[in-house]
């Protein structure tokens, strides 16, 4: 599945406010970090606040936080502000949908569709933030793993 | 050979996850994790009736059978217990070679009691049956879900399972 611009950064986004929920900070830091233009940024900020995700804060050092619960929004609940991820059934917007081979495609496509929500709407941003937490710990651990045994110094 | 693989307990209906709002949650309760008893039935029978809507009294009684006592290899049976009374149940075994996969721990029934939950107990029971497939030398563990039901996908997702590398299919069967 390939996740249009604006719903990627608006994931990056609210991942980054849930890893330090009680930090407000400006779009132009996010902006930054994922290579965007802050107005850009700006923009998909705005439509996480309209839906009651983030809330802007004014005064010095303004910005963004977070405002919704992490461990129950999850990941569908802030893709679908920006897309829908899988189109209902017969509404591909193919002219040949209707045919045997479309009928019978379409219903191949809607699997995958199935799968794909289910997956989505099963994942909190808590759970998000334990997943970034566990591939973190492996790439620590497979560092520590290749390091050889006398670079700590302690070994002659 | 291993016997074969019981069913899934009935289907679930589709269970939307409920607010987080837990009376329980603010006051935990002392839950211990046991092997279930023959006088634990009842409740676990209620506890499945409640989420399934089917007492299913034989059904029960069988993976008792089965799945409890003594000399029961790689198959567990586990309620969570607090002060003699029963607030959830998990049953899992240990599952050689299906499909060509090495053995590894199945998780096939999970259920809290709805007003207990959100409180740790699901957490607590998936824990301990996990140290029991440790134990018995496995280190996957594995389950099927409806994918309807978000509220259990979301559980065991927020226990660190991701997707396996298999795709479950079923047919219908000409009558
Ligand atoms: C799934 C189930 C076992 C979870 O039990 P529980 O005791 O409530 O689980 P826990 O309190 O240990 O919750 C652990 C995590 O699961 C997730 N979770 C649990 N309930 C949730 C809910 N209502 N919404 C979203 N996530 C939820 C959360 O991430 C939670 O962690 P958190 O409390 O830090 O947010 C319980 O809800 C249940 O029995 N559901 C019915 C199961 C069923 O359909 N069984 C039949 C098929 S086998």
């Amino acid at each position: 599945m390939k996740l249009q611009k604006n719903t990627s950064l608006a994931l990056y986004s609210v991942l980054e406010f849930a890893a330090d929920p009680t930090r407000h900070f400006p779009a132009t830091e996010i902006a930054a970090k994922y290579g965007v233009s802050a107005h850009h940024l700006a923009k998909v900020l705005a439509a996480l606040a309209r839906a009651g995700i983030l809330e802007s804060v004014r005064g010095v050092g303004g910005g963004y936080r977070l405002v919704c619960n992490l461990r129950r929004l999850t990941l569908i609940d802030v893709i679908q502000i920006f897309e829908d991820p899988g189109l209902p059934d017969g509404e591909r917007g193919d002219s040949g949908e209707s045919t045997p081979v479309g009928r019978a495609l379409g219903v191949v496509l809607s699997e995958i569709d199935q799968m794909t929500k289910a997956t989505l709407a099963s994942i909190t941003l808590a759970t998000m933030l334990r997943l970034m937490a566990r591939q973190q710990k492996a790439g620590q651990d497979r560092v520590s793993r290749r390091r050889p045994r006398h670079a700590s110094g302690r070994n002659p | 050979m291993r016997e074969a693989v019981p069913p899934t307990p009935a289907r679930p209906r589709q269970e939307k996850p409920p607010p987080r709002r837990s009376p329980v949650r603010q006051a935990p309760e002392v839950v211990a994790v046991r092997p279930a008893r023959r006088g634990d039935l009842d409740r676990v029978i209620a506890i499945d009736a409640a989420v399934t809507g089917l007492p299913k009294r034989s059904y029960w009684l069988s993976i008792y059978r089965r799945y409890s006592g003594a000399g029961r290899v790689g198959r567990y049976f586990l309620v969570a217990d607090s002060g003699g009374e029963v607030r959830g149940f998990i049953i899992g075994d240990v599952r050689d070679w299906e499909f060509g996969s090495p053995p590894c721990g199945w998780v096939f029934a999970i259920d809290v009691e709805p007003r207990f939950r959100v409180a740790g107990i699901g957490t607590r029971l998936l824990t301990a049956i996990c140290a029991n497939f440790r134990r018995a030398g496995v280190f996957k563990v594995r389950t099927i879900l409806a994918h309807d039901n978000t509220l259990i996908l979301s559980f065991f997702r927020s226990q660190g399972m991701m997707a396996a590398p298999f795709i479950p299919l079923e047919m219908d069967l000409e009558v």
